[in-house]
């Protein structure tokens, strides 16, 4: 009895405190924006070192030369179309192509805005070191794959080869192109980028051959010089159905992408982020100073605006 | 629920239950009685195709319609969005406020605060504390991280006050909630964070509300106990002075059960800290967040200098709520009123000193880098211990090893055996350990998981747990018990195992990954780091808390130290030793979940492949599959005595 009426209360005394009627929580923003009376733009940064320099350099610009505060928020790929559909992040600056979200959020609810192109293409596929693609050329072609499952074995892979994937947010058909090519190969998903990342550096410091998923652009090829291995071509469509893929991936132009509102009402920030263009190089050298080099994202940020003043004077907005 | 579950407890129960001598070999004799049944009728292989569900059509459909009505559903712009707008409200008011008095005051007032409710010591503790948040340069995450536990504790602390105020007035709601809250106790904090997200979206509304289902039920469970075991004397007293029911309560059983209230808010206060970081995957920001993005980078230092600060808040907290729960215990405080008039005077004074110099954030140039020195050790470490060591080989070569000799055995055996005999095994195992009703528990769990479709990577995520669990025990116990003995190792070792049990635990996932390579024998690394300390303090007070009588009558029939501590300490260390048991695997589990983020692969990986993907259909699976494990690991590993000991 207690409780109902203590429940019932509760129920009574939530609008009063929130104000009455209807509170949509699609329209609320991060309690930490817009502290001190500055007006604050919430960045998604997605956990991969590109899309921290992408977001590294806007946030720079963003405070120096526009004077806004800026505030990053690491979100996976899927939920921050969400998060950003609902206004809890202004922008995700690097995307990789989600048609799904893409025809939820921009064509249907029209609370996500195309931002424009970032300037960078992706590219996914699978790589083997370049010690090793030196050493035995003719494993970059997925047909002689299974020559070397043996030398690719480990105590996960099982008896067959180990396929080194990464975190569960990015896109991948690895498993069902195994299947389909039917290769003597067992997929093994390290779980995060983090992971992975180390997992290389490890293998390659010892010289030992291994076959992993990874995409470009990405500074680790800097590190660990890195070759392609040559899956069936891709064409249009060939990733239709994804049990049935047997092709490579393509080629991506990623975009970037705005809150509806924001967009519309965000001022000089969304302006900015909208002509916010640059190259894969670009981008390189500053994810390079910031994944190897170890500087803070703010601090290699720093150091890229003050070498390419040209470069950055032209997404100022008028 | 399947007809099927239990041959093990259908058999076993009615057996056990007056002939408590014989109770092994009933419980043996019905096992092999069943086993043979099960072979004969059942057969072998794993859970039957039919016997589950699947359920990712419908919860698919859940997820896509709660996205699709979240902006227009009265459900949710009345009821759910208000709550969202609460929480956000509130973090927002406790955030500015902490802007609002600057580095400065927020400094001072912790000191002040913690001298006033604890002394001296907590005082000079918590000003050093928070110097060295602003020294990491941590300044601005440590208030976001410090807004959203402020506002999570005391929404947390007031629902498990008023749930155990519940409990503790009225049997049956204490007999029906209890079984609840035992259950959220074993939950690994990543099995809650998927529902929120479902309903809430990713977020700080969601994150303070998980804190929040986390960390309620310490304080739920300790109000109740402290309301029931109030001395039945005073409350009779209480009675026949003629005072009312409300009477009763404010002036008796209330202040009798402070000491418990307090624990509670203390526990309430780590459980929410140590949901922090963990709830930075669903956007909570602060430092989390901070922890979160620097493994991105794999940057191990940037981490720590963020995982620090989680640390020194906790310690602070613990000590000041510790310090001032003994106080109330020993004496009624005096002049407190005028201790909390300059508290708040001298907090107030320093912040306008702050605000009128205009120096209200973090001055940048005061702070220190210690992510280099660390990376460095790190790298040196891991370049130096990974491979090629003489004769006892790297650590890669380890966890090969490991990988090949114990865990794919392990795996690869349970996932062999029938179904019902594993069914068998649990409810055996459990019924040995504890009594018919936690067996019954534990098997109806383990069936559960199998009805979910996930039975196999539940077998995979348990062969972990095994293997982990047993490395800790054989660890801790050994470290435990030479503890007990030398107390100079058991003071070098204290803020070791502090330092262990609240950093977070995603701050050593990648050097271990670094030293053990990818896949399963990292996440056991990494469980195995985090459950020891539990193990070591809890075998170490049990052998500590051994009759001195029995140890010396040993002594004096001439047994040597081995003897005494075979056939005397062990034995009577037995009760401590189970609940390290227990213990341990609660906590092992917590962490190989976690593990799906460096490789362990299993439910572990769908959770995190759920989060990522915003396929909660995968997630929410898996996350009942883990809460089914947790119960199973849980009741299995029950003693008898603990059922009724907060009874």
């Amino acid at each position: 009895m207690r409780r109902r009426a203590i429940a019932a209360a509760a129920a009574f005394a939530l609008p009063v405190l929130t104000g009455c009627g209807a509170a949509d929580m699609t329209k609320q923003s991060s309690p930490y924006a817009d502290a001190h009376g500055a007006r604050t733009v919430t960045l998604s940064v997605q956990s991969w070192v590109g899309a921290q320099a992408n977001a590294a350099v806007a946030q720079y610009l963003l405070k120096h030369e526009l004077g806004y505060r800026v505030d990053t928020v690491q979100i996976d790929e899927v939920p921050a179309w969400d998060a950003l559909s609902q206004g809890r992040v202004d922008a995700i600056l690097e995307d990789w192509g989600h048609p799904e979200q893409e025809q939820r959020y921009v064509a249907d609810k029209k609370t996500i805005a195309p931002g424009g192109e970032l300037g960078v293409t992706g590219h996914i596929g699978w790589f083997v070191p370049k010690y090793f693609a030196d050493a035995e050329p003719d494993v970059t072609d997925w047909k002689n794959l299974d020559k070397y499952a043996g030398l690719l074995r480990t105590a996960e892979s099982g008896g067959k080869g180990q396929l080194l994937d990464g975190s569960p947010s990015y896109v991948t058909n690895d498993k069902a192109l195994v299947r389909n090519l039917d290769l003597d190969y067992q997929v093994v998903f390290s779980g995060s980028e983090a992971a992975q990342i180390t997992q290389i550096k490890q293998f390659a410091k010892e010289k030992k051959p291994f076959l992993t998923y990874w995409y470009k652009p990405q500074w680790l090829f800097e590190q660990v010089p890195m070759t392609e291995v040559k899956l069936p071509a891709y064409k249009e469509g060939c990733d239709a159905d994804p049990e049935k893929v047997a092709c490579a991936y393509p080629h991506t132009p990623l975009r970037k992408f705005l809150n509806a509102r924001f967009a519309d009402g965000g001022g000089r920030a969304a302006e900015f982020l909208k002509k916010f263009h640059w190259t894969t190089e670009a981008q390189n050298e500053v994810a390079l100073m910031i994944a190897d080099r170890k500087l803070s994202p703010e601090e290699a940020a720093e150091r890229w605006v003050r070498k390419n003043e040209s470069t950055w004077r032209a997404w100022l907005p008028d | 629920m399947s007809t099927t579950a239990t041959p093990a407890a259908e058999a076993g129960a009615p057996l056990t239950g007056g002939v408590a001598r014989h109770r092994t070999a009933l419980i043996g004799g019905a096992a092999l009685v069943a086993l043979l049944l099960g072979t004969v009728l059942l057969g072998g292989g794993g859970w039957p195709a039919h016997f589950a569900v699947d359920l990712s059509g419908p919860m698919g459909d859940t997820s896509d319609w709660i996205t699709d009505n979240r902006d227009s559903h009265p459900l949710f712009l009345y009821f759910f969005g208000h709550i969202s707008n609460v929480v956000v409200l509130s973090v927002r008011a406790v955030y500015l406020v902490l802007l609002a008095i600057g580095w400065a005051g927020v400094t001072a007032a912790a000191g002040l605060v913690a001298g006033c409710l604890a002394g001296l010591r907590p005082a000079l503790t918590a000003v050093s504390a928070f110097a060295l948040c602003g020294l990491l340069g941590m300044w601005v995450p440590t208030m976001q991280t410090l807004a959203l536990m402020v506002v999570a504790v005391a929404a947390s602390v007031l629902l498990g006050a008023v749930l155990g105020l519940a409990a503790g007035l009225s049997g049956r709601v204490h007999r029906a909630l209890r079984p609840v809250l035992d259950t959220m106790q074993v939950l690994p904090a990543f099995a809650y964070l998927l529902p929120v997200v479902l309903v809430f979206g990713i977020g700080v509304p969601a994150a303070v509300l998980a804190t929040v289902v986390y960390a309620a039920p310490p304080m739920a469970r300790l109000t109740a106990l402290g309301l029931r075991g109030a001395d039945a004397g005073v409350m009779e007293a209480a009675a026949s002075l003629g005072a009312t029911g409300r009477q009763r309560l404010l002036t008796a059983r209330l202040p009798l059960a402070r000491k418990e209230l307090l624990l509670g808010v203390n526990q309430s206060i780590m459980m929410a800290l140590s949901m922090a970081v963990i709830a930075s995957v669903i956007g909570a920001g602060g430092l989390g967040d901070r922890v979160y993005q620097a493994l991105a980078s794999v940057d191990v230092g940037a981490a720590l200098a963020a995982g620090v600060p989680v640390v020194l808040l906790a310690v602070v907290l613990d000590r000041v709520t510790g310090a001032a729960g003994e106080r109330i215990g020993a004496a009624p405080a005096r002049g407190t009123g005028l201790g909390w008039a300059v508290a708040a005077a001298g907090t107030v004074a320093v912040a306008l000193v702050g605000r009128c110099t205009d120096r209200l954030s973090w001055p940048d140039a005061w702070t220190v880098d210690i992510a280099g020195p660390v990376n460095s050790a790190v790298d040196w470490m891991t370049a130096h211990l990974y491979s090629g060591i003489p004769v006892v080989g790297g650590t890669a070569d380890w966890a090969a090893r490991f990988t090949t000799w114990v865990l794919d055995p392990l795996r690869d055996g349970l996932q062999w055996l029938p179904w019902w005999a594993v069914l068998l095994l649990v409810g055996v195992v459990a019924q040995l350990i504890g009594s018919w009703r936690t067996a019954l528990t534990a098997v109806l769990a383990m069936a559960a998981i199998g009805v979910l479709g996930v039975w196999d990577p539940a077998l995979d995520t348990l062969s972990q747990v095994l293997a982990a669990v047993a490395v800790t025990l054989l660890a801790g116990v050994a470290i435990g018990v030479v503890a007990a003995r030398s107390p100079r190792l058991e003071r070098v070792l204290r803020p070791v195992l502090d330092v262990f049990q609240t950093m977070p635990q995603f701050v050593y996932l990648i050097p271990v990954v670094a030293l053990f390579g990818v896949g399963r024998a990292p996440a056991t690394a990494a469980a195995v780091v985090y459950a020891l300390p539990a193990v070591v303090r809890i075998t170490a007070q049990g052998m500590r808390a051994v009759d001195p009588v029995a140890m010396e009558s040993s002594r004096s029939l001439g047994a040597t130290g081995w003897q005494q501590l075979r056939q005397v300490q062990l034995p009577l260390a037995r009760p401590a030793l189970l609940l390290a048991v227990n213990q341990g695997v609660v906590l092992v589990l917590a962490v190989v979940i976690i593990g799906g983020l460096v490789g362990g692969g299993a439910l572990g990986y769908e959770v995190v492949f759920g989060l990522a993907q915003g396929d909660l259909a995968t997630g929410l699976v898996a996350g009942a599959a883990i809460v089914c494990l947790g119960l199973m690991l849980d009741r299995v590993t029950q003693p008898v005595g603990r059922e009724s000991r907060d009874a």
